[in-house]
């Protein structure tokens, strides 16, 4: 009988026959504080929608291998459950109601109540709340966290720090809690608040908690985890004592693999000492990733990768730029000063965008393929129509033998030009959008997360494809949070941590190197703890 | 072309393609005309009858695409359109237009009035993203009861539409007097298997086709098929079905939905003036309070939904609403001696497609 | 730490958007103070017992409006499904000539089944439509009313059969006549039968009612000063009722000594009154227990109260079931009041007057109490009263009143509704900061 408090014994997942968790093998004692770390994509927010009992896994077909709960078997199947087991979470997203007092977020859905004159007759439902009891709870819950703010507060105008820690407050008011988890809590904290969390992570671990600590920040982990489990790509690396390890050693082992892309060099590529696009301090509004500072030059006819950690900010980089989000900054295209916020002003200074969201802002799922592809040079350009009667109709014939071109370039998969974009599938959808950046003749091409839900095989299709038109001529900048096809078609790498650019690195350092720099440990270096 | 795949035909997928709602109505509409054959009504008068309110109604209902298109849901302000269309004509009858000079006076007025109020009707719909049909159902009623002071209080002289005692307009305003009725029903009018055999100009029996108002239909349809495929156009309708899209493309939706507001006034208001002078009269005060709803239903039954709309759900729907309503009459008044049942089961018939247009709209989520 | 206690720092309201929360109350006073100047033919006499009788008969409906907004559902006018669901049973104990009280006790019986059942639907069909509630609200009245009128016209009468000589009947035997009288209650009818139970002079109501607010007034204070966090209470608003309190208190009592002409007007129903008054409380009640705190937490966001496991569907439904079951009684005690059912019409109006009573007062789609109830049916039936008066002096016709009374209704619900809308929106948008 082992005297684990949590047991994750062989724990496989698949999605649709896509394997994204192979053989998962986890321990966690009594108290015990342990780390989770891992690359986007790497299976950690699988792993936790498992423990948590969330419904998209029971609905996909459920995971194999088993959970224990102190020693014994637990049968996970709904988020009640895992509350019923003790097991708590602490989200990304906070789960407030801003305009409830602390209180009732506390209590929400546990409300205490007294029995009164209706209930007998209508129900448990009828009951009076006990608001004495439930602020009395909330006290103590606050206390434990060293909170000094008022119980009956509203959650509203709250700073974030004190919204994590209520958070928290609700997880260890739930009644006989075991194991907390805790998904990236850092994350929108400040560096003080970061500090205050962490002691409070110890002083639950003491009370003989079990943590489970999701974090990208090294340093943390270092500072406050006893063991630390790195994930890569579904499977299980390896788990070891924080005493007998390292930064550069976990890095190196979040980014390292087996197989890498084959990388074919271009010895033959010039690339001009010429700057042709240049970003000073952008700061850009996009939810989940904020830009706060960041410089950068890209140089003409280069292959510019951006990378790092999901909700570190790489995506925001390129929608600031084509002003799908609000920005602000100095950015300078081919010498002249560029307009933030406009997207119009974007296009037709000669930058094209294919967005890391395919179905979102990339693509009309309801319109056919070529509708899609003339689109933006239709609206920007006024290309593909006709003047009739002062107005500027659409001309068929020309986007259908562009449709038809188009098609053939890239090997798009499809039935006919008029097929309806949402029955392609991925990699075709994604080649659509290319397609339709490319009718627009830029002169940068910005791309995220090119290969992103594409299969192995056509992964390489577009890349190649980013490469073909490199070496035409066309300067491209490529966010992506999958650092093999950065390192295997880009000239250099750009790393973004907490909005900011971390460092620059040439596609074959080693791994190590981007391990540290995705975590944002390099900066802390110089600094105290 | 690479990869072609053979698609088999099935039910299912024709029923999704047409739409629940028009197979429902339209077979519905179909069992009345063959009841009212058994019956002994006259089919011809049926489809007649069908033909005119149809062209009637239909730019009223055409005014419905431009709206869906653009994301603001069906044109539940149409009484709005229908206001701006009245002014202009009333305002012709006072200039004493008569006849076709009273129809194009009234149109030549009625644009310009729609252009501006659709604009500010349409920068009001842009501060209110997400509760347009609330906000349009309202808007609406409040435009119609604010006019009933006007036509009240308004200083006309022309006998023609005046109370006889005091100040202010009359309810209804008899068109014949100005020769305005049945102009464009009647302007190469003819019939089918009327009394010269195959077709007859000028005829009074079997199926007669106001060709006018048809024309006048029709290229109010083609005015709003070419908009739609015009750069516009096409720019309103990205702008309406996913404005992230349409917005990295450099499209400005809030213009976008001003201007397909603004068509959708310009039609409200070439609509009704068509209405009355088929209908033979024009109705002021109360009467435009519900006329929003015949036309969202019928464009729903044509097939379209609340965010997608084509000029062919227009036509579709138009005839169908019509051909029902126009039908059900004589052959409930058979059926059910003595009760007016149409009206009833206009009211549950109308609104229920309505509620299940609501029903399938997405975006409320939890 | 400073020595303002942090629930003493809560306390203070921003003045500065007030005037902006409550232009439509503000409006509507406005408009009834300008009508009492312009007019001329208002006594304060005819103003009270028109008000008075308006304000037993509808604050019902309006109070039936709270549940559903605090639950999300925002504005309901789906009561008109309510009011049908009462004329139905209304119709039904008619017909088979029951009234008097027990008759009267037997119609709400009778109603609540069928509200119930429909109220049921409806909270269906707003779980269907989320997002979109109150647009498909307006919907399904007019949608209902079909129904309604399919089952009063038609089923009644060809269906179920019913003898051509009953005073409810048409005279051909099928469908029940346009209005429908409502016998007195002495005469085993339905009319006045819950006012007439018991009637007291109006000014003796007004100093019941303002003793009581005063002495709540007072007992607000002293809850305080034993619990100061527990108990927070509004000082300028209790300050305003005290002194209203004892502004009120003195005008009755001199009133009832002198005798003064206000005692002419109309005596007051005592059991109504208690009624709106039980509900009040019950509106206020439910918010203390846990279902009223769910109706609360669906109400502020449906996808963390579903995450935490409340049932966010089953909830919204029961909240409006809720509604229409008090709305169904509300329209009981509307019809007995005036006396006659207009059985096709009667129930039209309902919804939207309704709601713009509440929005008057003060409410908003999100936000609505048993204060805006209250105020706003005063306010709102107030200018109904006055718009005759003010289209004769303004314009010299009263036609014109008419025609500007149901202008402002249905402006005001527009207003109140594209506010709210846009306020909401401006705070929703993404900016750099």
């Amino acid at each position: 009988m082992s005297d684990n408090l949590l047991s994750l014994k062989h724990v496989s997942k698949e999605y649709s026959g896509n394997k994204v968790l192979k053989d998962i093998n986890i321990e966690l004692k009594k108290g015990e504080i342990h780390a989770l770390i891992g690359e986007n994509g790497a299976g950690k927010s699988t792993l936790m929608n498992i423990l948590f009992g969330m419904p998209v896994i029971h609905t996909t077909g459920g995971f194999e291998g088993v959970v224990e709960i102190e020693g014994h078997e637990a049968n996970i199947r709904s988020p009640h459950d895992a509350m019923d087991y003790g097991i708590g979470m602490v989200h990304q997203e906070f789960m407030l109601i801003p305009g409830f007092t602390i209180t009732e977020n506390i209590k929400l859905n546990r409300e205490i109540t007294k029995p009164n004159l209706v209930s007998p007759v209508f129900g448990k439902r009828l009951e009076t709340l006990n608001v004495k009891q439930m602020n009395e709870d909330t006290r103590k819950a606050l206390d434990t966290l060293d909170m000094n703010i008022d119980e009956f507060l509203p959650v509203a105008g709250l700073p974030v720090g004190h919204m994590q820690f209520i958070e928290i407050a609700r997880e260890i008011d739930k009644t006989g809690i075991k194991i907390l988890v805790f998904d990236e809590p850092t994350a929108v904290l400040a560096e003080s608040e970061a500090k205050n969390l962490l002691n409070a992570i110890r002083k639950l671990s003491r009370k003989g908690i079990g943590i489970i600590f999701i974090s990208h920040r090294l340093d943390e982990i270092i500072d406050v985890a006893d063991t630390v489990t790195v994930l890569r790509d579904g499977e299980h690396v390896v788990t070891k004592n924080v005493k007998d390890t390292n930064k550069y050693e976990i890095a190196q082992l979040m980014v390292g693999r087996k197989i890498n892309i084959e990388r074919v060099d271009g010895s033959n590529k010039n690339i001009v000492d010429e700057t042709i696009l240049n970003i000073e301090d952008l700061v850009v509004e996009m939810p989940g990733e904020r830009v706060k500072g960041i410089d950068l030059s890209v140089k003409k006819g280069e292959i510019v990768g951006i990378g790092g950690l999901a909700g570190q900010g790489k995506l925001g980089l390129a929608n600031g730029i084509m002003g799908i989000f609000p920005a602000k900054g100095k950015v300078e295209f081919e010498s002249k000063k560029l307009t933030l916020n406009d997207p119009k002003a974007a296009i037709k200074s000669g930058l094209a965008f294919v967005s890391e969201d395919r179905k979102g802002i990339g693509l009309l799922l309801e319109e056919s393929i070529e509708s899609n592809i003339a689109f933006s040079a239709m609206q920007i350009n006024n290309d593909f129509t006709n003047n009739f009667a002062g107005m500027r109709l659409k001309d068929s014939a020309k986007i259908r033998s562009h449709a038809v071109k188009m098609i053939k370039d890239l090997d798009i998969r499809c039935t006919s030009p008029m097929q309806i974009v949402g029955s392609l599938s991925g990699g075709n959808q994604q080649k659509v959008c290319v397609a339709r950046a490319l009718t627009l003749n830029p002169t940068l091409l910005l791309v995220s997360e090119p290969t992103r839900g594409i299969d192995i095989g056509a992964k390489k299709l577009v890349l190649d494809l980013l490469k073909q038109l490199n070496s035409e001529g066309m300067t491209i900048v490529m966010t992506s949070s999958e650092l093999a096809e950065l390192r295997s078609i880009c000239d250099r790498i750009v790393i973004i941590c907490e909005g900011k650019v971390e460092g620059v690195l040439p596609p074959d350092a080693p791994d190590a190197e981007f391990g540290l720099m995705m975590s944002g440990s390099k900066h802390t270096e110089g600094s105290e703890v | 072309m690479v990869g072609i795949e053979e698609k088999g035909i099935k039910y299912k997928d024709i029923v999704k393609k047409i739409g629940f709602p028009t197979i429902f109505i339209g077979g519905f509409w179909i069992l009345i005309l063959i009841a009212g054959g058994f019956l002994g009504i006259s089919i011809a008068t049926l489809i007649s009858d069908t033909i005119k309110r149809a062209g009637m109604n239909g730019i009223l209902v055409l005014a419905m695409v431009p709206s869906i298109q653009s994301g603001t849901g069906p044109n539940f302000a149409l009484p709005v359109g229908i206001e701006c269309g009245l002014f202009a004509l009333v305002c012709a009858i006072e200039f004493g237009f008569t006849g076709w000079a009273w129809l194009f006076a009234s149109i030549a007025f009625a644009i310009p009035l729609a252009v501006i109020v659709g604009y500010f009707y349409g920068k009001l719909l842009n501060a209110v993203k997400g509760s347009e049909m609330t906000i349009a159902t309202y808007t609406g009623f409040s435009v119609v009861a604010f006019m009933c002071l006007p036509w009240l209080m308004i200083p006309f002289k022309n006998k023609n539409m005046g109370w006889f005692i005091g100040k202010g307009l009359r309810e209804t305003i008899q068109l014949d007097a100005i020769k305005g009725a049945q102009k464009l029903n009647d302007f190469l009018r003819f019939s089918l298997f009327g009394e010269n055999g195959f077709i007859t100009f000028g005829g009074e029996k079997g199926i007669i086709i106001p060709t006018g108002m048809l024309l006048m239909f029709f290229l109010c349809c083609v005015i709003v098929w070419l908009y739609f495929r015009s750069k516009s156009g096409i720019a309103i309708s990205a702008g309406g079905i996913n404005p992230m899209f349409a917005k990295s493309s450099g499209i400005d939706i809030d213009k976008c939905r001003i201007k397909a507001n603004i068509l959708s006034t310009i039609m409200g208001a070439i609509g009704i003036i068509v209405y009355s002078q088929g209908y033979g009269y024009a109705q002021l005060y109360t009467a435009p309070l519900n006329m929003a709803f015949p036309a969202v239903a019928a464009i729903l039954i044509g097939g379209a939904t609340a965010s997608r709309a084509k000029v062919s759900h227009v036509i579709i729907g138009v005839i169908i609403y019509q051909g029902l309503f126009t039908s059900a009459l004589p052959v409930a008044n058979i059926l059910f001696e003595g009760t007016d049942l149409s009206e009833t089961l206009r009211m549950i018939i109308q609104n229920g497609i309505i509620l299940y247009a609501l029903t399938q709209v997405k975006g409320g989520d939890k | 730490m400073n020595s303002v206690k942090t629930y003493q720092r809560l306390d203070t309201t921003k003045t500065s958007t007030w005037a902006a929360d409550n232009i439509v109350s503000l409006i509507f006073v406005a408009f009834t103070i300008f009508g009492f100047i312009v007019s001329d033919g208002v006594t304060m006499n005819y103003f009270l017992t028109e008000l008075s009788s308006r304000f037993f008969r509808n604050t019902f409906l309006v109070l039936s409006l709270i549940i559903p907004v605090v639950a999300g559902i925002g504005l309901n006018f789906g009561i008109v499904v309510g009011a049908m669901s009462a004329q139905i049973a209304i119709a039904f104990m008619r017909y088979f000539e029951f009234g008097g009280v027990l008759g009267l006790a037997f119609t709400f019986l009778l109603a609540l089944p069928i509200a119930g059942l429909f109220g049921y639907f409806t909270g269906v069909l707003y779980n269907k439509t989320r997002g979109q509630e109150m647009i498909a609200s307006l919907m399904v009245c007019y949608f209902a009313n079909g129904l309604y009128q399919f089952l009063f016209l038609f089923v009644v009468g060809v269906i179920i059969k019913v003898p051509k000589t009953h005073p409810m009947i048409k005279p051909d035997g099928v469908g029940v006549r346009m209005t429908v009288d409502l016998v007195p209650v002495e005469d085993g009818g339905l009319k006045y039968a819950l006012d007439k139970i018991y009637e007291i002079p109006f000014m003796w109501a007004i100093l019941i009612v303002f003793a009581c607010i005063l002495l709540l007034q007072l007992w607000k204070i002293y809850r305080n000063k034993n619990n100061p966090a527990l108990y927070r209470y509004n000082k300028t608003t209790v300050l305003i009722n005290i002194i209203l309190s004892i502004a009120m208190i003195a005008i009755s009592i001199y009133s009832i000594l002198t005798n003064s002409s206000l005692m002419m007007v109309r005596k007051v129903p005592v059991v109504t009154g208690l009624l709106i008054v039980a509900l009040c409380i019950f509106n206020e009640l439910i918010l203390k227990t846990k279902l009223g705190q769910d109706f609360r937490s669906v109400g502020q966001s449906q996808h963390i109260a579903e995450v935490s496991g409340i049932n966010v569907d089953k909830t919204r439904i029961i909240a409006t079931i809720m509604s229409t079951v008090f709305a169904s009684w509300g329209q009981i005690m509307y019809l007995q009041n005036m006396g006659t059912l207009n059985t096709y019409g009667a129930h039209t109006q309902i919804g939207m007057f309704s709601v713009a009573a509440l929005l008057v007062g003060g409410a908003s789609t999100q936000k609505a109490g048993v204060k805006h109830a209250i105020i706003g049916t005063l306010l709102f039936n107030s200018m109904f009263i006055m718009s005759p008066e003010v289209g004769i002096s303004l314009f010299g016709n009263a036609l014109l009143g008419e025609y500007f009374r149901t202008f402002m209704v249905y402006g005001v619900i527009g207003l109140a509704l594209g506010l709210h809308v846009w306020r909401a929106n401006k705070k929703g948008k993404i900016t750099l900061n």
